[in-house]
């Protein structure tokens, strides 16, 4: 299995072979406070990199969810979707979002690792 | 422009808040603890509220002040007994809302509690209409701290003895630290609780000793969901100049006795939406699954035509599930009638609904 690599919409994303497992990062989860909704794409779709797959919702706000590759959805997580606090507790593991066949492996090295995120991530809360 | 500060600042970033700008004011949106729990809590134990950014007016004066004010507002306030407290509103003479607060008789005059984003304009608006016949002050020496919740009188009468003999919607001046404070037994959360008016210089030791006690700082995020549940309007979103009180929902909150004799600003179009109905009304909301609709999403009737707005929405923690109000066409506003509400260009089911979302009994004095 290879590296999580993130986003700059702060997603993880974790190849295994062609199939891709993505979520949002502990870091999101914190700006966004209690998720309360998440509604997620549905299986046999396909998405464009940098286009929304999904949506989270705190009780203040929605926020769109970013798929950082394109691929087609294999699999959704309804664990999330029946209680989204999981996205909370879990962000980083249990708690991802979507499973994609990817369509163009070069699009994962447009997206940083783990050492770049972090530093993107303080730099942009500051 | 610089944003003001309330006394409890300082105590806002000890508890980790995260503030947010709020009518001009750096407000805490929640605390390291989160809404939902924040939430919770307050429903189960008791919340502190720093609401020092609202408005306290004082008015001071005496029968002619009583006469006065009742051309402003509908209420019958020859008849309202000292420290007994009313909600009620500042209209235009269109019936439209300038904004929604609590009156309370005091000793000298009265006292009224005002929006944060509607203060300035509220005095300007009722120091025309009492033709600066009447001492007004808008104190910015005093703040307002609110307690919320079930064991809010047990934790308040640790600190200020004697608030537990309060009934609801009535106040009293009581001592703390040797400085006169004004509490009433209210608030806008759905929970039995307290308003405390204090001296800006002890607000902050005031607060220090409710979370000694055992309460705990609650954010305006959690203030929202509790309100919302509670089926409370807030201002600005449920309620402005747009919507009168009738539309609104409100007319419980309107003398009988003043509409009969119609001699306030706005009585001729309360009376006139009394008899010959409202064509909008203000409704509870509640979307089937778990959707959340917001502020402004379109509501449709059962053919898919456009029939309102949603006025408020979110998840609430204590119901666990969305809740929303807004304003349909009154044909619309039974309660069970299905709805759509179009959320991200899709339709979703929902009904109207009968509010409070979520109702706890209040303790002696509620009618």
């Amino acid at each position: 299995m290879s590296e999580v690599k993130y986003s700059k919409e702060h997603e993880w994303i974790k190849l295994d072979g062609d199939v891709a497992t993505i979520g949002i990062t502990k870091h999101a989860t914190e700006m966004l406070g209690d998720i309360v909704f998440a509604e997620l794409p549905e299986k046999g779709s396909n998405v464009e990199k940098d286009g929304t797959a999904g949506v989270v919702e705190s009780t203040k706000a929605a926020s769109d969810v970013y798929t950082p590759v394109s691929g087609e959805v294999v699999d959704t997580n309804q664990a999330i979707v029946d209680d989204p606090s999981k996205i909370n507790q879990d962000p980083e593991n249990s708690a991802w979002f979507f499973k994609l066949k990817i369509k163009d492996p070069a699009e994962m090295d447009t997206l940083m690792n783990k050492d770049d995120y972090d530093k993107f991530a303080k730099e942009t809360s500051a | 422009m610089e944003r003001k500060k309330t006394s409890l600042y300082q105590l806002h970033q000890d508890c980790n808040a995260k503030f947010v700008e709020f009518a001009g004011y750096q407000m805490p949106i929640q605390y390291s603890e989160g809404i939902v729990e924040e939430h919770k809590f307050t429903r189960n134990h008791s919340g502190i509220f720093d609401v020092s950014h609202m408005g306290q007016l004082f008015i001071y004066g005496g029968e002619d002040l009583i006469k006065d004010l009742e051309k402003i507002f509908p209420l019958d306030l020859k008849n309202l007994k000292l420290n007994h407290s009313k909600y009620s509103f500042l209209m235009d003479k269109d019936a439209g809302i300038h904004d929604d607060l609590i009156i309370t008789k005091i000793n000298e005059g009265f006292l009224i509690i005002l929006n944060a984003a509607c203060k300035d304009n509220d005095f300007k608006i009722l120091k025309e209409l009492l033709r600066e016949k009447y001492k007004m002050v808008l104190d910015e020496n005093r703040s307002l701290i609110a307690i919320q919740g079930p064991k809010s009188s047990q934790v308040l009468n640790k600190v200020v003895d004697g608030v537990n003999d309060l009934n609801f919607m009535s106040g009293n001046w009581f001592s703390f630290e040797n400085q006169k404070v004004y509490i009433t037994r209210s608030g806008y959360t759905g929970e039995d609780g307290f308003e405390i008016s204090i001296p800006n210089d002890f607000a902050d030791k005031l607060t220090r000793e409710l979370i000694y006690k055992g309460s705990k700082l609650i954010g305006l995020g959690a203030r929202d969901t509790l309100r919302l549940e509670a089926g409370l309007c807030l201002y600005g979103h449920d309620l402005d100049k747009d919507k009168t009180p009738i539309e609104a929902n409100l007319k419980w909150a309107i003398s009988k006795e003043r509409i009969s004799k119609g001699d306030f600003i706005g009585s001729d179009i309360i009376i006139k939406q009394l008899n010959d109905g409202v064509s909008k009304i203000r409704v509870g909301i509640k979307p089937e699954g778990r959707i959340i609709a917001r502020e402004k999403t379109k509501i449709f009737n059962q053919s898919y035509v456009y029939i309102g707005e949603i006025t408020s929405g979110t998840f609430g923690p204590s119901v666990n599930g969305p809740v929303a109000m807004g304003y349909v066409e009154n044909e619309f506003s039974k309660k069970d009638t299905k709805v759509f509400l179009e959320v991200r260009g899709k339709k979703h089911p929902a009904s109207i609904c009968s509010l409070p979302f979520y109702k706890k009994s209040y303790v002696k004095g509620v009618n």
